[in-house]
């Protein structure tokens, strides 16, 4: 039986057995920052395997399948090759912000599952400033980026680093604006309340409970969610036919690895976003101990989707890519926010 | 508030970029994202193949002009046959007139496919790319089974084929054209509609018909500009004049009309290939040509519709048995001339998009 949360329930087992004071919250939180983390990383191999599948099944090709069943250990392979790699250096980097720039793009990507409700109970920490902290985190991305693109002190890496920033930073308005509407409908910034008034039947998720606005939110926020994931068809900042491979071009090894892995985590993150904010988090039937499943099927879902935008789509343009966020997506979103909060005012909402 | 100083800069593009097609370099200046001016640095290639076909034999050189532009190595074998045959006045089969023209025309599908795959994905889809190499497999397939390769044939010779067609060519070739045609209609429901791809392509890299014409633009890139040239028609070799056949012809002469003049052309070329089958006579597949073949003095210029515009070769013999002087002319070099002149003021992915869609190839420029 999980109780109101793991982390209560931690604490409670590491004090029975007799630790107190600062040692038992730090005792706590490594352990549950452990369990993330490899949880994370596993999750993070699984989707490099899983793209490359659906990349291959899309293209008429199988995709790997050399290492195990249907590849299923390839990935980490992949991993073990990037870590023997020699470390190349380029000799004119800026030595700080080169060094720092993959590991704060690492951290930014997994400082956002604290809290992340994965299930009922399921939460390192259930902040009362929930969403707002995952959005404020996230956006550390685009200064990795850009560190990454200044600090190689190479052409292509400058542009991508740029046009990253611009990018982030356009699509960062509509993805916040589409996640007011649900903080308008919930009444909190906590990921865990916001789950909650989802609970019931399927009308009550956000996508449907406020009736079309939710739906136009939800695809606002997708759209902004595959810009904020760097994936096509606003993939820009890693053009490969055009910039080669952007901000990461001079990273290889380790440091690539860890922006590899940072943006299939990100990616997870936007798609468990998404399901958290619009489509009933873990909320489904059976008991409490069984909704992390729920989650996990919805965020795969929606991680498919984006899978299938990403090998379906071209890419769009840097200047079209700008027009697109100022003078559609955002004028889009904030008429949906005042029509959502009409909405609100007058009780006109489906479900509870 | 204070000016801002900014710089313009300049960026290698090349000769190792993923989307050179080969080792192209391209020296842009930028500001920021703008392209100021664009200067192609080319020779990264260079195999002397002209000067290398002056110290061999005449079929020796078939082989080496594989090379010359090897995407549509069918084109370039027939070029240098039909000069020699030209200048020898040599009289060939009916037969191999027939087999030459279904091996120029798959070679043509083959080379569009090429194309296609990468010029889609350059502007960032790539899923097309792996279906129009799947499409290119069969006519690959078709090659091998005929002669042996894939991509180097050495099979149109002077005075015909290497060898003629095995039986199960006919109806797989059959098939082929029929998927093929098939296939094409699909990619244009795949990618036709999608608003990015419209949004990449329409009115980017405008051309302008006099423009063209004045840098000696040929092939697709002429008629996607409104100029209705195709040397099949308009300058006639082999027995072109048998088939029923339309030039596709577009007006913009932007990104998008390259691509579909490319696009209708695979289908033409499939009308012709079925038309081919059909006709196929029985009979020799070769004339009689001395193993010595020693042409008179003489000099010809002869060229084709080439995927990639006209291709040419202008052949000076001296009466022995090798050639005197060999020039070949292929449409890159001057679709690669007009890149500075229109991809001024644009975006580095719109320059991107414009080279993709002139499907410029190396080899061929650099020779």
């Amino acid at each position: 039986m999980i109780a109101t949360s793991v982390t209560f329930w931690l604490k409670d087992l590491l004090g029975s057995i007799g630790l107190s004071g600062d040692l038992l919250t730090i005792a706590t939180y490594g352990i549950l920052a452990v369990a993330v983390f490899s949880l994370l990383s596993v999750l993070a191999l699984f989707l490099v395997w899983w793209e490359r599948k659906v990349a291959g099944h899309i293209q008429q090709r199988f995709g790997p399948m050399r290492n195990g069943w249907h590849g299923w250990y390839q990935t980490l392979m992949d991993g073990l090759k990037l870590l023997q790699k020699e470390d190349i250096l380029v000799f004119t980097r800026d030595r700080m912000v080169f060094f720092w720039a993959p590991i704060m793009c690492f951290v930014a990507a997994f400082a956002a599952y604290i809290v992340m409700p994965f299930g009922e109970g399921l939460i390192v920490a259930d902040l009362n400033i929930g969403i707002l902290y995952i959005v404020a985190i996230t956006t550390f991305t685009i200064i990795s980026l850009l560190m990454a693109g200044w600090g190689s002190n190479n052409k292509y890496a400058l542009l991508g680093g740029m046009r990253s920033a611009a990018q982030v930073v356009s699509y960062e308005v509509p993805m916040v604006v589409s996640i007011l509407i649900v903080v308008l409908s919930a009444e909190s910034l906590s990921m865990v309340k916001i789950v909650e008034a989802q609970g019931g039947w399927i009308w009550n998720w956000n996508i449907f409970k406020i009736p079309v606005v939710g739906l136009v939110a939800f695809i606002t926020y997708i759209i902004a969610a595959v810009a904020e994931a760097n994936r096509t068809p606003f993939d820009l900042p890693e053009a490969e036919q055009e910039l080669v491979a952007g901000f990461n071009i001079e990273y290889s090894g380790m440091k690539f690895a860890m922006f590899f892995l940072a943006e299939f985590i990100n990616l997870f993150t936007v798609s468990a976003i998404a399901v958290t904010l619009f489509l009933g988090g873990w909320q489904g039937p059976g008991p409490a101990s069984i909704s992390f499943i729920w989650f996990f099927l919805k965020t795969f879902a929606v991680i498919f989707l984006l899978m299938l935008f990403r090998w379906t789509y071209p890419r769009l343009r840097v200047d079209q890519l700008m027009e697109f966020a100022w003078k559609f997506l955002i004028p889009l979103t904030f008429v949906n926010l005042i029509i959502a909060a009409v909405m609100k005012h007058f009780g006109w909402y489906l479900g509870n | 508030m204070a000016e801002l100083r900014t710089e313009e800069f300049q960026v290698n593009m090349g000769p190792h970029h993923p989307s050179t097609h080969g080792v192209c370099r391209l020296l842009l200046t930028l500001d920021g994202e703008k392209i100021i001016k664009v200067e192609p640095y080319i020779g990264y290639l260079h195999r002397a193949i002209e000067k290398i076909c002056e110290n061999r034999t005449y079929p020796m050189c078939i082989p080496i002009l594989d090379r010359f532009e090897y995407v549509t190595a069918m084109s370039c074998n027939y070029v240098f046959s039909l000069a020699a045959e030209r200048l020898a006045e040599i009289e060939v089969p009916e037969r191999a007139e027939y087999l030459r023209v279904i091996m120029l025309e798959l070679n043509r599908i083959a080379s569009h496919m090429i194309f296609f795959g990468t010029t889609v994905m350059d502007i960032g889809a790539l899923t097309p790319f792996l279906y129009a190499l799947r499409e290119r497999e069969m006519i690959m397939d078709l090659f091998e089974m005929t002669c042996g390769q894939r991509l180097t044939y050495n099979y149109i010779r002077i005075g015909g084929v290497s060898r003629d067609i095995p039986k199960e060519f006919i109806p797989k070739c059959r098939e082929t054209i029929k998927t093929i045609d098939e296939k094409i209609e699909e990619y244009k429901r795949l990618l036709n509609g999608n608003p990015i791809w419209k949004a990449r392509t329409i009115g980017i890299g405008k051309l302008s018909p006099e423009l063209a014409i004045a840098y000696g633009a040929s092939g697709p890139i002429l008629r996607a500009s409104g100029v209705e040239y195709d040397l099949r028609r308009d300058d006639p070799y082999s027995i072109y004049d048998r088939f029923d056949y339309k030039i596709p012809t577009y007006q913009n002469g932007d990104v998008y009309d390259r691509y579909m003049v490319r696009l209708d052309e695979m289908q033409e070329s499939c009308k012709i290939v079925a038309q081919a089958l059909d006709g196929l006579p029985e009979g020799d597949i070769r004339a009689k040509v001395k193993p010595n073949f020693k042409p008179p003095e003489g000099e010809v210029y002869t060229r084709i519709e080439n995927s990639r515009g006209e291709m040419g070769v202008h052949l000076i013999s001296d009466g022995t048995n090798k050639p005197f002087r060999l020039k070949a002319r292929g449409g890159s070099f001057a679709h690669l001339q007009l890149l500075p002149e229109i991809s001024k003021g644009c975006l580095i992915a719109d320059l991107v998009a414009i080279f993709a869609s002139f499907d410029v190839i190396l080899p061929e420029v650099d020779r």
